[in-house]
């Protein structure tokens, strides 16, 4: 045990913070600071950029295209990213579905698939929950049946909460290829092209009166069998490989100290009896409090992705990251709200932003850090819910950690 | 960075986990805390003879080569096994003060005398209304002549009631500074009682006790708040090492205690009750690697607020876990006679000892914001 500063990985830190700082444009800094709806073509923008640095996957293998980082290297570009404001990239495509393919795909599966994702031209989203299975996913009932006459699947169901599709042109999909096998092994991974004849998505807004989630309706959709990752009923393997190899990701330490940032400049903003709320002891303390355990979160993750491969006394680490991880997320937008006073309870996003559906009645004159922060407050109550809710997490570390 | 153990890391912690297993039963701990001193002469020999006295301590400065993270092992497992002797007192707040107060004379001969475990040395810091302050002193020491004569009262001072000599801050001219006061000395009064815990500590009342400068007149303070924010992060060790085994403890009993027909770790109430006090203890433990990499910054105003932040969590995730581990006993873990309870009293006292969870929010807020 050392714990020593590494001089290597500070100068990383310096290296990649000056690229990120001198080559991310301020519209699209300036519109992710304020919104976290996705805007598709600032990211297309912002990937493209990140791309011809070769830092577009930057998790991912080099053959594959990533820059060949270190796991922690990687937590530190992110870090540095969310700091410097960059927006949250395509996530199905660069944590979930990207290292499925190049995991268990085919070599043509590769070529197709993969290049899209590098450069953000293709939109991908994730298609799991369905109206009557959410926290049993393994209960899915979106059929695919094969058709050997024209070697395609033809796909008949529905996908509930699929986040920020309606910018997707694929969706990376659980379908039961087999309904007479046990549930686990009847389930196959299968990617969707969302133009395909046949499909309808339904937007759905939700409490923060914007649009991220989605349904979709399946009604005979062909799908080619060339499609089909990995082999026939294996999907819950891969599904639950995909939920596994991220697991430090679920954590969002970065997302927690960009909050943070945040929240800091608000506060010192925000005053009570004319001095900076920063200084109010009651409201530090609740401040210190988060600081606190954002800070213990973070080194709940290094621990994580300092341990040597295979560390099985770090599964009780790794299963605690997910929950404590979706609270902070929560905690940090609440007091944030807490701090903006008055305009915490108002309606107030950026004029410049799209998906809410409705831009009537904004209260004026918010200071530049307060936008969207309402908004975010309640669209955070989600965080809890998704990715297996931390009900179902409670669960895992009950069973599988404790025994119980 | 590096969390994996060495293997002399390993084999330090081995062999205090080997000795409190076999020497340190809870039995045994009891009829240990039931004599007349409240500590045993043979587990403190044992202790000293085994090295982990002076395993804290780096070779130049007389110990053996270790640093915090050795020190961070050791209490973990006397964590785990509830022992009461005074080793943060002496080993870690006396001998890092006297380490980290530099060059003086006589200091080898000090440091000797506690890694050896010839003679216990404390630190006589804490003042009632002090309330984790360290910058609160009133104790003041006047020169007469040659001599340091120090006025004052001294609160809770951990390992006091078996120490030889005792380093008693006082405000002087220059500052705070620290004095060697032998426990016989005249005009010293020491109020010997129980924490919840069982440990012995003292209340010092001192009229012009005549102690012995040591360090530079004024300059004691850094050395002071080095010493105590060592003993803090291996004080928040030792209370991950007693959540640890409170809580498989309790895992333990909801797999065997039946009521309606089943085992009550089936329920899915205290399934997640379990999982919650998990995840505290994870993120304690997480927060004293932290606290680790604080001690060793360079840049003070870092360390002190990397170690609040540990002591802040450590403490309200102890009290929670320790809260828990008696309510799902339920009548049982509220007796005596079940170790369980005494876990609880331990992390109660941790969690105030030093200055509690608000006090260090408070001190980690200053040191974060204002500037």
């Amino acid at each position: 045990m050392d714990f020593t500063p590494d001089p290597e990985l500070s100068r990383f830190r310096e290296d990649v913070r000056t690229w990120i700082r001198a080559s991310l444009p301020e519209d699209i800094r300036r519109r992710a600071w304020r919104d976290y709806h996705v805007d598709r073509d600032g990211i297309r923008r912002w990937m493209q950029i990140l791309h011809a640095k070769g830092w577009s996957a930057p998790h991912w293998p080099k053959a594959y295209g990533g820059p060949g980082w270190t796991a922690i290297q990687n937590f530190v570009f992110h870090e540095e990213l969310r700091l410097a404001g960059a927006p949250v990239l395509d996530r199905g495509a660069l944590e979930l579905a990207g290292p499925v393919i190049y995991t268990f795909g085919t070599q043509e599966q590769k070529d197709r698939f993969l290049p899209g994702m590098l450069t953000g031209d293709v939109w991908w989203a994730q298609g799991f929950s369905e109206p009557g299975s959410g926290s049993d996913l393994v209960s899915l009932t979106t059929r695919a049946d094969y058709d050997a006459q024209t070697d395609e699947y033809v796909v008949n169901g529905t996908k509930l909460w699929t986040s920020d599709a309606q910018h997707a042109d694929m969706m990376f999909a659980l379908v039961r290829t087999d309904p007479q096998a046990k549930p686990q092994k009847g389930i196959s991974f299968l990617m969707i092209d969302l133009r395909s004849q046949g499909v309808e998505r339904r937007p759905i807004y939700t409490i923060d009166e914007g649009l991220s989630v989605n349904q979709f309706f399946f009604d005979d959709v062909r799908v080619p069998a060339s499609n089909l990752i990995g082999e026939p009923g294996k999907g819950w393997t891969y599904a639950k490989f995909l939920l596994t190899n991220e697991r430090t990701m679920s954590a969002e330490v970065p997302h927690s100290e960009r909050d943070m940032v945040q929240l800091e400049r608000i506060a010192r903003q925000a005053r009570k009896n004319g001095r900076p709320l920063i200084e109010d002891p009651a409201f530090r303390l609740k401040l210190a409090r988060l600081s606190v355990e954002v800070k213990a979160l973070k080194w709940a993750v290094l621990r994580v992705l300092h341990a040597e491969h295979g560390d099985s006394r770090l599964d009780a680490v790794a299963s605690v990251l997910k929950i404590r991880g979706a609270e902070l997320r929560q905690r940090t937008a609440e007091l944030s709200a807490e701090a903006l006073g008055d305009h915490g309870v108002a309606v107030v996003h950026d004029p410049d932003s799209h998906d809410h559906f409705k831009e009537d009645g904004l209260a004026p004159d918010i200071i530049e850090d307060g936008y969207g922060i309402t908004h975010k407050c309640m669209y955070r109550r989600t965080t809890t819910i998704y990715g297996g809710s931390n009900e179902i997490q409670r669960n895992i570390i009950a069973k599988a950690i404790l025994g119980l | 960075m590096d969390f994996n153990l060495t293997t002399e890391q390993e084999a330090l912690a081995d062999s205090v986990r080997r000795l409190t297993e076999r020497d340190y039963s809870f039995d045994r701990r009891r009829s240990i805390m039931d004599s007349e001193h409240g500590i045993s002469a043979d587990i403190w020999a044992c202790m000293a003879e085994l090295g982990w006295l002076g395993a804290g301590l780096s070779e130049e400065a007389g110990g053996f080569g270790g640093g915090a993270i050795e020190n961070a092992l050791i209490a973990e497992q006397l964590g785990r096994a509830l022992v009461v002797e005074p080793f943060v007192a002496n080993a870690v707040v006396g001998l890092q003060t006297l380490a980290a107060l530099g060059e003086f004379e006589g200091r080898d001969r000090l440091v000797e005398t506690i890694v050896s475990g010839q003679g216990k040395i404390v630190l006589a810091h804490n003042e009632a209304d002090a309330r984790g302050d360290t910058r609160h002193v009133e104790t003041e020491a006047r020169l007469q002549g040659q001599d340091w004569l120090i006025t004052g009262a001294k609160s809770l001072v951990l390992g006091a009631p078996s120490a030889d000599q005792i380093l008693v801050s006082a405000r002087t001219p220059e500052g705070v500074s620290l004095f060697l006061v032998d426990t016989g000395a005249t005009g010293l009064t020491s109020n010997v009682y129980r924490l919840v815990d069982n440990s012995r500590v003292s209340d010092l009342r001192l009229e012009g006790v005549l102690g012995q400068l040591v360090g530079s007149e004024g300059g004691a303070l850094a050395a002071i708040e080095a010493g105590i924010d060592h003993g803090i992060i291996t004080l928040c060790s030792e209370a991950v090492g007693a959540m640890d085994t409170a809580l498989f403890m309790t895992r333990d009993y909801l797999k065997t205690r039946k009521q309606f027909g089943q085992a009550i770790g089936d329920f899915q109430a205290l399934q997640h009750r379990m999982a919650d006090m998990l995840i505290e203890l994870e993120l304690a433990r997480s927060l004293v690697f932290q606290g680790l990499s604080a001690l060793v910054s360079p840049d003070v105003e870092v360390r002190r607020a990397g170690v609040s932040a540990t002591k802040a969590f450590v403490s309200e995730a102890g009290l929670f876990v320790g809260r828990q581990s008696i309510q799902l006993h339920g009548g049982i873990g509220m007796t005596e006679e079940y170790a369980i309870g005494h876990y609880y009293r331990r992390l109660f006292v941790i969690a105030h000892l030093f200055g509690n969870a608000d006090s260090h929010l408070a001190r980690y807020g200053n040191l974060t914001w204002d500037h």
